[in-house]
């Protein structure tokens, strides 16, 4: 085998499978290396995929190609789309997925890949030059060297393990945490810092009384992630519904000093939307019962997640608080619990190709980069891949831009702002939310994948076939027009201005649909039922698309002003210290991103132009 | 009007210029009229440096001299704020701003966390009657704001009568140096003076104008319509007459606003009541700046609840409350968020500070999110 190669990803989470597959997608060739191969795809704590602005990433994923979406559908045993009853643009498609299956379908789909060789080994040193990465050495000694390295380390790097009083050092249950690469990167002057997630009791689903417990079913028609996907493959399965109870609360009250998060042991922060069950019961006191949902790990699988009672409280305690739940008064705890810690990194130190400033040639993708969620990993793991496929092949990066994609969103996010807690998606996040869907990820994405080359020719003649069809159906509502007099006839009621209606126009009127409009004109009975949604949704934010476009063309411009990257900050009279320190260890890459950092001024961002075109003039 | 073509204006695009008389009342209703058409706007702070900028028109020296003007700007916010006001219009925002982030967390987390927190499935009521509450309580702040131009502005009197009376005389002894080019020929003063005046702390403009008489010289005629604007926008007008000039009446348009006064005392004893003075030897003026200070000080008064607003400030707010309205009237979720987010940068673009993670921290803090 040889040892060179263009991309080499460490690790195989979901930001690294992603990494890798993206990467080889763009003809570089790959390897992955991770300890265990039959740990590739492994979902380390619940057995979902997708939700709210989580889904968001998953239909970007899909679009450009990736594993994610495809993944889901073949593993996936409950769907059910979040918000179904508020608008399209919030939907939050969300799966739950056989842990098994959904590991065997990354797995598979890597091992489809061509370009692609998975290689076992811990990687316990990058090969630096002149500041620059360009290769990892393994524990045996082997050393492969790359045009780019991806590290993607989750919760391994320097990973510590909490339950009750006992700290254990490790990267997930029963693994060797990465200690070596940890010294390493500090002693390549990265700076680590400290975060905290966790994850709940497994239990054994034949001790659970489930006929006791209400149930919660997923979608009557199921929809997939991937527009690839035809037919999802797998028989569905309900959750049940259990509850805390006011007993249990007292008995975490009783026993918070030995939660390790209590009695100081924890140093990194946790995320505040996902506590553990004694952050709950603390923070909001007057609460006497929390939800809990019994979440099958499989479908062969009696392993349940118990969503709702992440924790790190001592094993005695975990035992006696999980028998205080209805319908779980004799269910088998088959792993505890457990909090824990790991190192991470500052994104602010990443360009926006997810390179590190400090260290070109390495990049850095998911939970290393502060984030929580496979979703967001897996987001990271192909703009990571895709880029240090392009850099080893001599190209310009790929930029993700916040009115494009939810994707673009967060590593905005994460390289301009930084993190102040594991950083999860939300859709409040994107100031765009109504132009960016999940029901149009691939009108948004594919054409800018097949541009790039990371999209494959089935799913490039499955878009274009699918776009031919859009704008055929577009064309024909847009020619189909009617005066007020006209619409009134047919009993749809708009503003007698006499300005004729196209049929797409009618379209945003309440309680007019495609259907509806069929029976005035009956060629639009052809369009597809659900080509026929997609369309109602563009009508239905039309109007507002407008004004996010004139939005979207403001941070256009001001993306377009770009920074040099030599600017000497200090060389800028008139910013203040602070402004001054923060442009200076950001170093935004435009003006745009300059204008988002926390504590930005007017006066700061016009001197900052200012300088920049100076710059510029002179260059010339 | 000036037009300035592509490239060769400040900004590097199509500009046209306005040069109109500089009444207050003048530019409010040019002002009035301009935002009636369809496209046209308010600058954003710094947008015409902003746009001269992009276009590459302006240098690091110009950049530096806008960022004079910027400080100069705050300069004079900073002598609001010394009457108190500018403190006071930051609290009002950062209350309504606060009730704001309340709204948004409320909406956002029914978007965000439906399924993982026990937030109550229907607020509608509840967000309806914030929202007109906080809507109510920023319609009622902004017609009971001063534009705040009028407090550095001062209080505006008008020196006013027929030529000769000794307007620019009275001009000159209030100010207490030569402003006014003082002759005794009629009709010297043929455009406006202007003389600030600090009355106690209190901010006065004083205008000297052209005496009023039929005239047939071109450029005095051009000096009397002005004295009569001038006379109209302002808040007080001394209306003067003398013992050597033909007694006239103020002009009936303005005789609410008059004070009459006598002048020239030290040529003839007056026997008519209300005020005299003699700018030669000065009798009468102490009372006559009294008079004009509790005048001015009346008229500049505050209420405990009124709040100095500039142009961009009010236009901010208009806004704001204009996406308020268009929330309350939103019937799904997601556009209401959309138009709480709208007035919440409304608010934002006056004292900063709501961003997502507000939101998201004030979510955090008040419901158990979290399977």
């Amino acid at each position: 085998m040889s040892n060179r190669f263009d991309v080499i990803v460490i690790g195989g989470g979901h930001a690294g499978t992603e990494a890798a597959a993206a990467a080889a997608r763009l003809g570089a060739r790959t390897a992955l290396v991770t300890s265990q191969i039959a740990t590739i795809g492994v979902m380390s704590c619940n057995p979902a995929i997708g939700g709210i602005g989580k889904g968001h990433l998953v239909r970007e994923i899909d679009a450009l190609d990736g594993l994610m979406g495809r993944a889901a559908d073949m593993g996936g045993i409950q769907f059910r789309v979040l918000n179904r009853r508020k608008g399209a643009a919030v939907h939050g498609p969300r799966a739950q997925t056989d842990r098994r299956l959904y590991r065997e379908a990354v797995a598979g789909l890597l091992r489809q890949q061509s370009d692609l060789t998975l290689i076992e080994g811990e990687v316990v040193d990058l090969m630096v030059t002149d500041q620059r990465c360009h290769g990892v050495v393994l524990g045996d000694g082997r050393a492969l060297s790359a045009g780019a390295v991806v590290l993607t380390t989750g919760t391994f790097l320097r990973g510590v393990i909490h339950i009750g009083e006992t700290q254990t050092p490790a990267g997930r249950h029963g693994e060797q945490p990465a200690v070596a690469l940890a010294l390493r990167l500090e002693a390549l002057g990265v700076r680590l810092g400290r975060l905290k997630t966790g994850t709940p009791a497994r239990l054994d689903g034949r001790t659970i009384a489930w006929d006791a417990l209400a149930r919660q079913e997923g979608d009557s028609e199921p929809e997939p992630f991937s527009s690839m996907t035809e037919a999802l493959p797998n028989r569905q399965i309900a959750c049940g519904i259990t509850r805390t109870t006011p007993r249990m609360h007292a008995l975490i009250r009783a026993n918070i000093g030995r939660a390790p998060m209590y009695a100081g042991a924890i140093q990194g922060i946790g995320p505040r939307y996902c506590p553990s069950i004694e952050d709950k019961v603390m923070r909001f006191a007057d609460r006497d019962s929390h939800q809990v949902f019994l979440e099958p790990e499989g479908l062969d699988d009696a392993t349940v997640y118990p969503n709702g009672i992440s924790t790190s409280l001592p094993q005695d305690v975990q035992s006696a608080m999980v028998a205080m739940m209805p319908g779980l008064e004799k269910a088998r705890i088959l792993r505890f619990g457990y909090a824990i810690e790991y190192d991470y990194v500052d994104p602010r130190g990443l360009s926006g190709s997810l390179e590190m400033k400090l260290l070109p040639g390495l990049f850095l993708a998911g939970q290393i980069n502060g984030t929580t969620g496979y979703e967001e990993a897996a987001g990271q793991g192909l703009v990571a891949g895709l880029n240090a496929a392009l850099l080893a092949g001599g190209q310009a990066p790929v930029r993700f831009e916040r009115h494009e994609s939810y994707i673009g969103v967060m590593i905005d996010d994460l390289v301009t702002r930084g993190v102040s807690e594991p950083y999860r998606m939300f859709t409040s996040r994107a100031e765009f939310r109504l132009s960016l869907r999940a029901d149009n990820a691939d009108r948004r994405l594919t054409a800018k994948g097949m541009a790039l080359g990371c999209v494959g020719a089935e799913r490039a003649a499955h878009f274009g076939a699918a776009e031919e069809r859009f704008g055929a159906a577009m064309s024909l509502l847009r020619e189909r027009q009617l005066t007020p007099q006209q619409a009134a006839s047919h009993g749809i009621k708009i503003n007698q201005d006499g300005v004729r209606r196209s049929g797409f126009d009618l379209l945003s009127q309440p309680n007019v649909d495609i259907v509806r409009l069929a029976t005035i004109w009956p060629e639009l009975a052809a369009i597809p039922a659900a080509l026929a949604r997609k369309i109602e949704t563009e009508a239905h934010y039309a109007v507002y698309l407008e004004r996010e476009n004139e939005n979207q063309d403001r941070l256009r411009r001001d993306e377009a002003l770009l920074i040099p990257e030599s600017l000497n900050v200090a060389a800028i009279a008139g910013l203040s210290n602070e402004i001054r320190s923060k442009v200076d260890s950001i170093r935004p890459r435009s003006i745009g991103q300059a204008s988002r950092i926390d504590g930005m001024t007017p006066a700061a961002l016009s001197l900052l132009a200012a300088h920049v075109k100076r710059l510029e003039r002179r260059a010339s | 009007m000036l037009f300035f073509p592509a490239p060769a204006s400040f900004t590097g695009e199509d500009c046209a210029e306005f040069h109109v008389h500089g009444s207050r009342a003048v530019i409010q209703r040019l002002l009035a009229e301009l935002s009636q058409l369809e496209g046209v706007r308010l600058a954003e702070p710094g947008e015409f440096t902003r746009r001269a900028f992009e276009n590459g028109k302006i240098d690091l020296l110009a950049a530096e001299d806008l960022a004079d003007l910027i400080d100069s700007e705050t300069e004079l916010q900073r002598r609001v704020a010394m009457a108190g006001q500018a403190g006071r219009f930051r609290n009002h925002v950062a209350a309504w701003r606060g009730e704001m982030l309340g709204l948004q967390a409320l909406v956002e987390a029914q978007i965000d966390f439906t399924d993982e927190a026990d937030i109550p499935a229907d607020l509608s009521d509840h967000l309806a009657a914030a929202m007109a509450a906080l809507s109510a309580k920023m319609h009622a702040s902004l017609s009971d704001s001063l534009r705040s131009e009028r407090l550095r502005e001062g209080y505006v009197v008008a020196l006013a009568g027929p030529p000769n009376v000794g307007k620019s005389s009275l001009l000159n002894a209030l100010a207490r140096r030569d402003v006014a080019i003082v002759t005794p020929v009629a009709g010297t003063t043929r455009d406006i003076l202007e003389v600030r005046l600090d009355l106690d702390g209190v901010p006065v403009l004083l205008r000297d104008l052209a005496g009023l008489r039929p005239t047939r010289d071109v450029v005095e005629s051009i000096g009397v319509a002005r004295a009569r604007d001038a006379m109209r926008d302002a808040d007080l007008v001394l209306w003067l007459q003398a013992p050597d000039v033909d007694m006239e009446a103020p002009p009936a348009d303005i005789a609410h606003k008059a004070l009459v006064v006598t002048s020239k005392v030290d040529l003839a004893p007056v026997h008519a009541s209300g005020l005299a003075v003699s700018a030669t030897t000065g009798a009468g003026i102490a009372r006559l700046l009294d008079a004009l200070t509790k005048r001015a000080e009346a008229a500049l008064h505050f209420g405990e609840s009124t709040i100095a607003l500039n142009l961009r400030q009010e236009a901010a707010l208009r806004a704001g409350m204009a996406a308020l309205r268009r929330a309350q009237a939103a019937q799904e979720i997601e556009f209401l968020a959309e138009e709480l987010r709208q007035a919440a940068t409304a608010l934002h673009s006056l004292i900063g500070g709501i961003g997502v993670e507000e939101v998201l921290g004030h979510i955090f803090g008040r419901f158990c999110i979290g399977k």
